[in-house]
């Protein structure tokens, strides 16, 4: 049997320890009217040879984003990850390890933690951090609970700006009771202060914003701020750690708190996860800011070490009481992002978002140069960009997939009226050839 | 043996109460800290809260565990000890003094006889509280 | 080992260096201030390290050497099922036919996937013994949210809005009151008998119109299987509750019994613990629930359907699904290696890791039952709960001993849990340890009782051969240094 080393001695000098007959005897307890009587309805075993045969099939059906020349976003990214990433990662003294409660041999990862934080931090321009949690999703669920938790308040505000899946699973998450969720309106591709104004009220806990939004617009986050904390409700903003490179810190803005999805930094597409949700917060939300947290202090002969601290916040200790039941972090998706960072550094960082900023301008240049296209909002972009095209966007996806594009993300699914749109995303990766003949192959189809 | 000082009223929950004029100044008792073991953070109202008695007023977390703290007495939270956020070992070495946590303007004054005195609370924590 | 520091990755910064080389722009560039508003730009770059690739390398390489994995050595921590995590896996799971799927592709892609994953429900349904799943859930805590939801949306669904309350055990994992909590129930707990199992009477005192349902795993986290099972499941049932399973302790349990079988609605698997994915240093897991029929409806979207050609599409019109709890479609990446692990097993395999996961826990407590007090004697399943007590007597915690387990080169088993147990040693050896190995472990720990009698000290000051000695907790939490400054 694979991966289990008993030999019959073995078994037998073991059953003999413990005063017993035959190994069946150790499942008594279990009902007779309990016990399966055939084999579970599996496919048959398959030796590790056989298993990789199988499985190489398996993969070969898919096409993915490097059979392609890839221009999808909307919360996954095509961004290059560099090799000496996953030669850390695939290192088993960390991804065999446990959660790090023993501190002191779990120096390693206890270590990576408080660097990522640390990284997160400086990214958002905010105070604290965590150890991570599931995905960009989750993490603005938990943030919108956080301030609830904090300010006793009962209503979260959202902008319909913010990508339409973690809006759904916002609304997952609250609607077991915990807040009514209001949407903001958006005018021109950016929040329409007129219909926050008249949602904000003594009654709402915060407002969460994406920045740049899930229509790759950027908007100024901190006249939104101030709307806000004239109420003293907080602002959250999900932020693309990627596009913090060049842009503001949402901190510096005036933001609360800040969240995102770190899969753009060094953690592969995956096909939708395992991805990465990072947090970041100011002081004053330290003791609701869910999950683990690595914190610096010495041992008693004065050595600097780390351990997960704070930890009466958790589950494990508040059980009922705890304000978010989150356990398993994603450490292991955290530690590429930390190792990524640590290769980009400051000015590595600025010049990937500079790539894409400029080549994402240049491609949205070239398209609208095509007759019948045109850029849906006029407010500025970092990556993505959303274009209005004469032909409805899936025909255009569908075309232009024979050609070995993947065009966009069309709107259609999202926006009922924007059959139309298709959502384009550039980064460092996409060269001037992909871009030009991205937009032959469209003006062809047109 | 834990301090249990005369002259403030007690409740089964381990607060203790120092009436002063119509407030009611409110921490927890000396066994209570020391149950807990080193307490690191406090979740304290806010000033302009009110409480009914019996509600949950704070939460205290230590190292090991984390506790709820009700308010003996209903009213409205008139003072917070803010300096218990970078210092929350003040309530294990003060826990009647320095490390008192809120100060409650009450409604009821007469609630107060609700509560223990220092004889009855230690009766209560020598059988086994 | 000696004691040791690692810098941290900005003090090995030196101004200018970097650890990458991009290209250079291949398009025109814009002026700046052209595209963005001036007040949106960082007026300087983040404060990230400046270190080359070399360092960084040392770097990492260097703390993971600081860390211990079940490739170094036996963890035998209750509840967590750290079996050994198979290395085909990881290279199957990293193919790039996988890795570089964007999930918004059109399913035309992604058929190779999303067979996996369709099979992959398919199989936790035969293995559960229920009807429908969702991979989408990325812990086991999530999985648990996700089912209490399931649960709400049943009662719902029903017109019955008063089931209010969720029964979960005294000796319950934290996620399972925390998980019900905020999916806005109230908890009440239930009583543990003498023996360690559901106290009956208890349960029918609490089972009335106002619960919603019962969380409860089998066996529990005292390793003990609870033979009243189908009672306790039908007494919830008679008052109009539900039953959630917590697949926390499957590992006891595959191909032997079901939790379907025991009359569960509703469960959860933790792919991480029981389906050998590795724990990652606390994570990605994966923690998909499973239904019965009654409930798959309730579902997260986008169901995984089949259509009549056999190809494989994402159905998003569940018009009773609960909605989202992911972004996507969850961890697709630690799907993949529990689909391989049971592909490779079999039902053989996976029979045959149950069985001997349970020969090693009880063999274990066979060896240290003398040394130390047994709060439940009976038989264990996959994990058995130790005290402390004695020790304590002593003058030596639970704590202590799982120090000086350190200077032995095993990691200590949970401590401190469940908290019905004082001074509580949860052991889970996995069924992938040797005899050797067990033996090791079971010496240590003779050793230590030994050392807490004749040589307390010792223990007292664990652990002595690590990177770090005992560090201050209580520091760490009262005045939190959680990053690096510049000052």
């Amino acid at each position: 049997m694979p991966y289990i080393p008993h030999t019959p001695d073995d078994r037998e000098r073991m059953i003999r320890t413990i005063g017993i007959g035959d190994v069946e005897e150790l499942f008594d307890s279990v009902p007779q009217s309990l016990r399966l009587r055939r084999p579970l309805d599996l496919p048959p075993a398959l030796s590790e040879m056989e298993l990789i045969r199988e499985l190489e099939a398996i993969a070969s059906e898919n096409k993915g984003a490097q059979h392609y020349v890839c221009f999808l976003g909307a919360g996954a990214y095509d961004h290059f990850i560099p090799s000496a990433v996953n030669h850390i990662v695939r290192r088993s003294e960390f991804y065999t390890s446990y959660t790090p409660y023993q501190a002191e041999i779990s120096q390693g990862i206890l270590q990576v933690i408080y660097e990522f934080q640390s990284m997160i931090c400086a990214l958002t321009g905010m105070d604290v951090s965590n150890a991570s949690l599931y995905d960009g999703a989750t993490a603005a669920a938990e943030a919108a609970i956080m301030t609830l938790n904090r300010s006793g308040r009962k209503r979260v505000l959202v902008s319909e700006l913010v990508n339409p899946h973690y809006r759904a699973v916002m609304r997952t998450y609250l609607s077991q009771g915990l807040a009514k969720l209001d949407v903001v309106r958006s005018s021109g591709g950016v929040t329409s202060k007129d219909d926050l104004q008249n949602l904000l009220g003594q009654d709402v806990a915060c407002f969460v914003v994406q920045y740049p939004s899930f229509v790759g617009t950027i908007e100024d986050l901190s006249v939104l701020a101030e709307m806000c904390h004239c109420v003293d409700a907080s602002l959250v903003v999900i932020a693309d750690p990627i596009a913090l490179g060049i842009l503001r810190s949402p901190g510096d803005l005036g933001a609360d708190i800040v969240v995102g999805e770190g899969q753009s930094l060094g953690n592969p597409l995956s096909y939708g996860g395992p991805y990465l949700g990072f947090m970041g917060a100011r002081e004053e939300f330290l003791r609701y800011i869910p999950g683990r947290i690595s914190g610096a202090t010495v041992d008693r002969e004065g050595n600097r070490g780390y351990v997960l601290t704070l930890q009466a916040r958790e589950q494990h200790i508040r059980r009922e009481r705890a304000y978010s039941n989150i356990c398993t972090n994603q450490s292991l998706n955290a530690l590429a992002a930390t190792v990524y960072l640590s290769l980009m550094g400051r000015s590595g960082l600025r010049k990937v978002a500079e790539l894409c900023l400029q080549k994402a301008h240049y491609l949205a240049d070239r398209l609208t140069g095509i007759r019948g296209v045109s850029l849906v909002y006029d407010a500025p972009f970092f990556k993505e960009f959303l274009i209005k095209t004469p032909l409805p966007a899936d025909r255009v996806v569908a075309e232009l997939r024979e050609r070995r594009i993947l065009a966009g993300v069309p709107m259609g699914r999202y926006f009922p009226d924007m059959d139309d749109c298709l959502l384009v995303c550039v980064t460092e990766k996409r060269t001037k050839a992909e871009m030009d003949n991205f937009a032959e192959r469209l003006g062809e189809i047109l | 043996m834990a301090n249990i000082p005369d002259g403030l009223r007690y409740t089964k929950s381990h607060e203790w109460v120092k009436v002063e004029g119509n407030k009611a100044r409110i921490g927890i008792s000396d066994y209570a800290q020391s149950e807990l073991g080193d307490v690191v953070a406090l979740y304290l109202p806010k000033v302009g809260d009110s409480v009914s008695q019996g509600d949950k007023l704070a939460e205290v977390d230590s190292m090991k565990t984390s506790e709820v703290i009700y308010a003996p007495v209903s009213g409205v939270v008139v003072e917070v000890n803010s300096s218990l956020d970078e210092s929350p070992e003040i309530v294990n070495e003060d826990p009647y003094g320095e490390g008192w946590l809120v100060v409650i303007e009450m409604k009821d004054s007469s609630e107060l006889d609700d509560l223990m005195t220092a004889q009855e609370y230690s009766k209560t924590i020598e059988e086994g509280a | 080992m000696s004691r040791s520091t690692e810098p941290l990755i900005f003090e090995l910064s030196s101004p200018g260096r970097m650890g990458v080389d991009l290209p250079a722009c291949d398009v025109p560039s814009k002026d700046l201030g052209e595209v963005i508003p001036e007040h949106l730009v960082r007026s300087d770059s983040p404060d990230l390290p400046e270190v080359s690739e070399v360092d960084v390398v040392r770097h990492f390489t260097r703390l993971s050497r600081r860390n211990f994995g079940v490739d170094v050595g036996t963890y035998p921590l209750g509840s967590c099922t750290m079996k050994y995590n198979p290395k085909v896996n990881e290279d199957i799971a990293s193919l790039p036919g996988f890795t570089s799927l964007h999930p918004l592709q059109p399913v035309e892609d992604a058929q190779g996937v999303l067979r996996l994953m369709y099979e992959l429900e398919q199989f936790l349904c035969e293995i559960g013994g229920m009807d429908s799943a969702s991979l989408q859930p990325a812990a086991g805590a999530h999985g648990e949210m996700t089912g209490l939801m399931l649960i709400r949306a049943y009662h719902r669904a029903r017109g019955d809005a008063g089931r209010r309350k969720i029964l979960v055990p005294d000796s319950s994992h934290g996620t399972n009151p925390a998980s019900a909590a905020l999916t806005g129930f109230e908890v009440v707990e239930v009583k543990s008998d003498s023996r360690g199992g559901v106290d009956l009477d208890d349960l029918k005192r609490l089972a009335d119109e106002t619960v919603a349902g019962l969380m409860l795993t089998n066996p529990n986290t005292l390793g003990l299987f609870d033979e009243n099972i189908e009672e306790i499941v039908r007494i919830v049932h008679e008052a109009g509750g539900l039953a959630y399973y917590d697949g926390a302790n499957m590992n006891a349990i595959l191909g032997i019994c079901r939790p379907g079988d025991m009359g569960f609605d509703v469960m959860h698997f933790n792919l991480h613990k029981t389906f050998s994915t590795p724990h990652g240093g606390g994570g990605p897991g994966s923690g998909p629930v499973a239904v019965k029929e009654h409930l798959a409806r309730f579902l997260p979207v986008p169901r995984i359907k089949k259509d009549q050609n056999g190809s494989f599409y994402l159905d998003n019109d569940c018009p009773d699904s609960i909605g989202k709890v992911s972004a996507f479609y969850g961890n697709v990446g630690v799907c993949i290696k529990a689909y391989c692990y049971i592909r490779q097993l079999g039902s053989e395999g996976l029979s045959s890791a149950s069985k001997h996961a349970v020969l090693n826990a009880n063999y274990l407590l066979a060896r240290l039952r003398e040394a130390y007090d047994v709060p439940y004697d009976r038989r264990c399943m996959h994990e058995f709960v130790l005290s402390a007590a004695r020790q304590k007597k002593a003058g030596v915690k639970a704590g202590d001993i799982a120090k000086r387990l350190l200077d032995y080169g095993v990691h200590p088993p949970t401590m401190y849990f469940p908290l019905i147990v004082h001074e509580a040693l949860m052991i889970e050896p996995t069924e992938t340890e040797s005899l050797e190995a067990l033996d090791a472990f079971a010496d240590a720990m003779l050793k230590i009782a030994e050392e807490c009698e004749k040589d307390k000290d010792k223990v007292l000051s664990a652990p002595h051969t690590t990177a770090v000695g005992r560090l201050d907790e209580v520091r760490a939490a009262r005045k939190p240094d959680l990053k690096w400054s510049r000052d």
